[in-house]
């Protein structure tokens, strides 16, 4: 990691630490990114804070993605990449859910982007957003059951056909 | 800015109590460049509401790549995005060495760039033959396609593969490009200016082609911001964010070139910004010639991750099983994540690599710049007319395979 890097990195961990000290968790250095760790219910507003304050400018959330750590707990981790444009900087934050209930807040009124990435990980990893406006499947079919990226769901998919497919094969021979 | 979200909640119209209608747009429209199907509730010509919907290439690849060790998961990325494979080798590869701590030789570094400048040139090429053709103009489309195929014949002549390279593999190239492939690229470097020129002559000045794209499809740059937009889209609302410039990798920083950008925000702003980069590329390509040092290792010395040279196997015992362990069972990266972007034709490409430690990756995401591109389809469209949205699905420049991955 660059000195700028290393300082820039400080000064954002410095600047969320005294706004509000219990918005950071955790923070992780690794390869030269930073990653802070949100407590789940802080999310919103942190996020808000870093697209607003004048020393961060986060104004783009390029990436929100989730990881299944099955069988460990928290089960569920939620990377969402920012870059700040007009500071020429990087920044992960991060929020590790439960497996047996994960929600969080949406980020869609924040970044209005977050919309589809978000559908993306409720599709693919059944993790809920609270107050999305358009919570729905995005890649698989509106009556898939189940959540294909997550690590309980064999690579080959299922052998059998859940029934609510069959419309799928009904007509073939 | 303006908080609202791109509206996609479900269309329901009454029977028999609106003027408006719905109508299905794909997903076998040849104009929406794959399958993808748009749900557009019109009144008269004009759209009102507009619900993109795919899936329909969703082919699990990020799923696949969980199952496959860390080499094997490139020839995946091939297949994502189709017009730009080499790039996508790229931003995985990237990833992949950011996670393991590797670097990759100058003389490595800098024909990747010099192939996916190329690259960004087909691409672009494609994008604008296939954008002419849905607005009408069919010349274009075979002269853009002629040059694209001297590009692939440089990619067939280096790579031994026109379409799915892979190429570019974790810690530098699959081999050594072969000899006088740089006169080809000299070859074609001589030829292509001139024929930008003919593209812009046929183009530029046209009333028809202005017609169709000037003030068509305008989004705002705070629009574009926060609905996440990159790439060209995002240059031609006046924003110069270019990861090439802001954030670089492979060694761009030693290359000179401009970001163009427009502040007009149509249809024609991003014909015109897309045109400006081909002729960039075409400078950087030219830098990257005289960089590239004739001798030297196209990949990087780490035993146990590159696989070792073919001579070095017959004469040494260490070789051999590095070889053999390398295609039996993989290497492990140190436990972590990594998140590598470059500036693919379409906007900005990541690639999300997490490690469990594990010769396989725990996790691989693609952040797909045509997926989030297409976000900001209602908010080009709705008001609209209907014919304008072939022109703004074009100049998003999606390719539906990267959308569903």
């Amino acid at each position: 990691m660059t000195e700028t890097g290393k300082q820039n990195a400080n000064v954002v961990v410095e600047g969320l630490r005294s706004w509000n000290p219990n918005a950071i968790a955790e923070v992780i250095e690794f390869r030269g990114e930073t990653t802070i760790v949100v407590p789940p219910d802080m999310l919103l507003s942190v996020a808000e804070h870093c697209r607003d304050n004048k020393s961060l400018q986060f104004n783009l959330l390029t990436d929100a993605t989730c990881v299944d750590r099955f069988p460990l707990e928290p089960r569920f981790e939620l990377n969402y990449h920012l870059v700040s444009i007009p500071r020429r900087d990087k920044l992960r934050l991060r929020v590790r859910l439960p497996g047996n209930d994960p929600v969080v807040d949406s980020l869609v009124p924040v970044w209005p982007g977050a919309n589809w990435l978000e559908r993306e990980i409720f599709d693919l990893f059944g993790v809920r957003f609270n107050d999305h406006p358009d919570l729905r499947r995005i890649l698989m079919p509106e009556d898939w059951e189940g959540y294909p990226l997550r690590k309980d769901y064999p690579v080959e998919g299922y052998r059998d056909i859940p029934p609510s497919a069959t419309r799928y094969t009904r007509n073939r021979p | 800015m303006s908080s609202t979200p791109a509206s996609t909640t479900t269309i329901e119209t009454p029977v028999g109590t609106a003027k408006t209608m719905v109508l299905n747009m794909g997903p076998q429209h040849p104009s929406t460049h794959g399958v993808l199907r748009i749900l557009l509730e019109l009144d008269g010509e004009t759209v009102v509401k507009a619900m993109p919907d795919m899936g329909y290439l969703h082919t699990g690849i990020e799923k696949s790549c969980e199952d496959k060790t860390y080499s094997q998961a490139i020839t995946l990325t091939d297949r994502i995005d189709y017009l730009n494979p080499l790039g996508n080798n790229l931003a995985y590869c990237m990833a992949v060495e950011k996670l393991l701590g590797i670097e990759v030789p100058k003389r490595a570094q800098y024909i990747r760039v010099l192939l996916v400048e190329l690259q960004r040139i087909s691409s672009h090429l494609v994008w604008l033959g296939t954008h002419a053709i849905d607005l009408g103009a069919m010349s274009v489309f075979l002269y853009c396609f002629r040059e694209r195929e001297e590009i692939l014949k440089i990619f067939e002549f280096v790579a031994g593969q026109r379409m799915m390279t892979s190429y570019i593999r974790i810690g530098g190239l699959a081999l050594d490009p072969p000899t006088g492939w740089l006169q080809r690229v000299e070859k074609f470097l001589k030829m292509m200016p001139s024929r930008i020129d003919e593209y812009e002559e046929l183009l530029t000045g046209n009333r028809i082609w202005i017609g169709r794209t000037k003030d068509v499809g305008y989004i705002s740059a705070e629009d574009a911001i926060a609905l996440s937009m990159t790439g060209p889209t995002l240059r031609a609302a006046g924003v110069a964010y270019d990861n090439r410039k802001l954030f670089p990798y492979s060694s761009y920083e030693e290359f000179e070139f401009d970001v163009p950008t427009r502040t007009d925000s149509d249809c024609f702003a991003r014909y015109m910004v897309r045109i400006a980069e081909m002729r960039e590329s075409l400078k950087i390509v030219r830098q990257a010639m005289n960089k590239i040092p004739p001798e030297g290792p196209v990949r990087t010395n780490a035993p146990g991750i590159v696989p070792p040279e073919r001579e070095k196997m017959k004469t040494e015992m260490e070789a051999l099983i590095y070889h053999f362990k390398i295609f039996t069972e993989g290497f492990s990266p140190p436990p972590g994540e990594a998140f590598a972007t470059v500036e693919s034709p379409r906007g900005e490409l990541g690639v999300f690599v997490a490690s469990d430690g594990s010769p396989k990756p725990l996790r691989v995401h693609f952040r797909a710049p045509s997926f989030i591109n297409l976000q900001a389809l209602p908010k080009l469209i709705e008001g609209r007319l209907l014919a304008d949205v072939i022109a703004c699905i074009g100049t998003i420049d999606i390719v539906l395979g990267e959308v569903d991955r």
